[in-house]
């Protein structure tokens, strides 16, 4: 069934992966729909990597829809813009968007409702734009993988002297149940992402791009093919993926795209390839096509616990009840609120959380949709190999288990704790109901806690081993102070008695 | 004055040749049991840091479970590298607590710069007369800076759980 210039693929030729069933009905039909300014705008100080953000913008100040209240340093670092005009309001400690469930600082912006916008830039043609001006101005936009990972897209769209690129990888596969934000953006939007795409492979310097879209989004498909012929722009090159998960995992994707392996522990990069997710095209569209910084994105808010599961444009910082009311409402007692889909995604406490630049997805669950092991009884392993049937990463989920619950996490590293993209195929097959994944969740926080008090320690050993060749100079100093004293005083004493002797000598 | 300020100069740059030319490397045994032990220097072992206790070790002047910071999993570790038993932590050295960090109650003190004396790791700024505080991520928690201040200002305060600091639990096993 090829269409005309789509490649489709006949088979899938990837291990492992699941045959979900999609859900994506319940919202990808339906146009993503505008939301309201909400009275608050949540920023939490800290993102899901860790890296802390400095507020910039100082308690009680007004400040605009676009700028920049918040940033992070580092190499890693990336900016934060308001929502909307408004003030700031006292730093608070909110619940975030993070799967601890614990509260964290955040910036508030009250906003007034005038949303009120700061100057923008005069839209320039990104054809004059050099390569590190794309650059520059993606950073200052605040640009951000939507996909779900936030690495800052400058940095990834940066060339450097080590890696090559040849190739442009665009996420269009949206392969986790219920999300459907990729797949309306490109039925809506096709010839900004096109140009989206122009303007990466500008900063780039390369002419090679494929987009991955799963079969079963035919009108992006369609869509996305339309605007190519229109467009012109033949160099970009559309590819049909299957529906199987996790095609839309970024190593799966690249190696079905490209067949080229990402090594384990290494980057896309290392082959060549830059990916990027549909929505953060969308937004390198708008930043340098439009001259807008990224304040808003697609959120996906579905489920069978809603009224009106749809798609929404929400503000960077929307508390998720302000989505949620939007949509109609609960239509009941819900049993999981999630971020994130079904299979990465995870829980949250309660609704007054503010979505980030990760947030794709809001999923209401019912018991309908929470079949999870959480309920059923967790039974020993019986070594069957289900898991390692369907590991994508092709490794061997029941050895790192065994390994992981003795409280051996070291040792689950040779055996690839770390290539584990936490897909949770192994979880959904297990036939015992091993919560899997967050064994290796656990792992690897310890393996990351193992580390830090590592570089403590040795931080300690340093200073406290300067200290003590401090103190030995020190009391060698001193010692030396006191004899070069006593000299002094003997050969004092030495002069007045020679001197008083010489006094006794002249009379 | 100014010979005498020269003789100090020389002194310092002999000082400073002779520590890097004369430098001891040490014992490899010795290496390798100080890099299992947790370098809180606090002292606990009966030894004054981390690095003397190591030797005591090597020399078999000391037994492996005086470590209370390394506890139980410091024990086997030691164990293991030098192919004897695991044991029990000896408690009459201390016994195995949650890690904390010093806090200064700023209003409180004094300046009186016993606190830096006492710190092995250097972890208190401060000045004489002058307000001192800790410098919570260089803090080990060893509880030396507690006992000299003599208004008693500082506190041992538990790490406070943060997104940063978080950890996913691991699952509950079977419950039957
Ligand atoms: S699927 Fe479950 S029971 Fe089967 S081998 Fe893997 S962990 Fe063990
Ligand atoms: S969660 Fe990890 S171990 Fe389990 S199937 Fe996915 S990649 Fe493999
Ligand atoms: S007891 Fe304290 S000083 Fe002794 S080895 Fe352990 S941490 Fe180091």
């Amino acid at each position: 069934m090829d269409q005309d210039g789509v490649i489709v693929f006949k088979g899938w030729n990837l291990k492992g992966g699941l045959d979900l069933e999609g859900h994506k009905d319940l919202s990808r039909q339906y146009s993503i729909n505008n939301t309201a300014i909400p009275d608050e705008l949540i920023y939490p100080l800290v993102d899901r990597s860790g890296n802390v953000l400095t507020a910039l913008a100082k308690t009680g100040e007004r400040v605009l829809k676009g700028q920049v209240i918040a940033g992070s340093k580092g190499v890693q670092g990336t900016l934060l813009h308001a929502a909307s005009s408004g003030l700031v309001k006292e730093n608070e400690w909110r619940m975030i968007a993070h799967p601890s469930g614990l509260k964290s600082e955040c910036l508030i912006v009250a906003t007034d409702g005038l949303d009120e916008c700061c100057p923008i830039d005069e839209p320039v043609d990104y054809r004059q734009l050099s390569a590190a001006d794309i650059c520059e101005k993606v950073h200052q936009a605040g640009i951000v993988g939507l996909g779900g990972a936030s690495f800052p897209t400058a940095i990834k769209i940066t060339p450097n002297n080590v890696h090559t690129i040849d190739t442009l990888i665009i996420n269009g596969a949206e392969c986790e149940p219920y999300i459907t934000c990729d797949d309306r953006l490109m039925q809506q939007y096709p010839s900004e992402i096109l140009l989206g795409i122009q303007v990466l492979l500008r900063a780039l310097a390369i002419k090679n791009c494929v987009i991955g879209i799963e079969e079963d989004m035919p009108e992006a498909i369609e869509a996305i093919q339309k605007a190519i012929e229109c467009s012109g722009f033949n160099q970009i090159q559309v590819k049909v993926v299957p529906a199987v998960y996790p095609a839309g995992g970024e190593r799966q994707l690249i190696y079905l795209l490209t067949g080229r392996e990402t090594p384990s522990q290494g980057f896309p990069v290392d082959i060549g390839v830059v990916c990027q997710n549909v929505g953060t095209v969308m937004a390198v569209y708008q930043a340098i096509v439009k001259g807008q910084v990224l304040i808003e994105r697609v959120v996906t808010v579905t489920g069978t616990g809603i009224n009106k599961p749809q798609n929404m444009w929400a503000r960077i910082g929307t508390p998720i009840k302000d989505l949620v009311s939007q949509c109609g409402g609960y239509n009941g007692p819900n049993e999981r609120l999630i971020m994130g889909g079904l299979m990465m995604g995870f829980s949250l406490p309660d609704d007054s959380v503010g979505i980030t630049k990760a947030t794709n997805c809001i999923l209401v669950a019912t018991s309908k949709e929470v079949t999870k092991s959480s309920e059923a009884e967790i039974q020993p392993c019986i070594r069957c190999g289900e898991c390692a049937s369907v590991c994508p990463v092709n490794l061997l989920p029941q050895q790192i288990y065994w390994y992981s619950q003795g409280g051996a996490h070291q040792k689950c590293q040779s055996f690839g704790l770390f290539d584990c993209i936490e897909c949770g195929c192994c979880d959904v097959v297990c036939p015992s109901h091993i919560p899997l994944v967050q064994y290796f969740r656990a792992s690897k926080s310890k393996v990351f806690l193992k580390r830090r008090e590592d570089e403590a320690a040795t931080l300690a050993k340093q200073r406290f081993e300067r200290r003590d060749t401090r103190q030995v100079q020190e009391k060698v100093a001193r010692e030396q102070r006191i004899r070069v004293k006593k000299l002094a005083l003997v050969k004092r004493q030495k002069e007045s008695v020679s001197s008083s002797a010489k006094m006794q000598d002249k009379p | 004055m100014l010979w005498i300020c020269l003789l100090f100069a020389i002194l310092g740059v002999i000082l400073g040749y002779a520590a890097f030319r004369f430098k001891v490397e040490g014992d490899p045994l010795v290496v390798d049991i100080e890099a299992l032990l947790p370098q809180t220097q606090c002292g606990q072992c009966g030894f004054p840091g981390c690095k003397p206790y190591a030797e005591a070790i090597a020399q078999g002047k000391a037994d492996i479970n005086q470590c209370p910071p390394g506890g139980e999993v410091g024990v086997k570790a030691l164990a293991d590298l030098l192919g004897l038993d695991a044991k029990p932590l000896n408690e009459s050295f201390g016994i195995e607590k949650e890690k904390k960090v010093a806090v200064i109650v700023e209003a409180d003190c004094i300046g009186c710069t016993l606190c830096i004396q006492a710190c092995p790791v250097d972890a208190i700024l401060g000045a004489a007369k002058y307000m001192h505080t800790v410098i919570a991520s260089e803090c080990t928690g060893c509880d030396l800076c507690v006992e000299p201040c003599p208004v008693d200002c500082i506190v041992m305060t538990a790490i406070k759980p943060s997104v940063l600091n978080w950890q996913w639990p691991k699952p509950i096993p079977n419950r039957h």
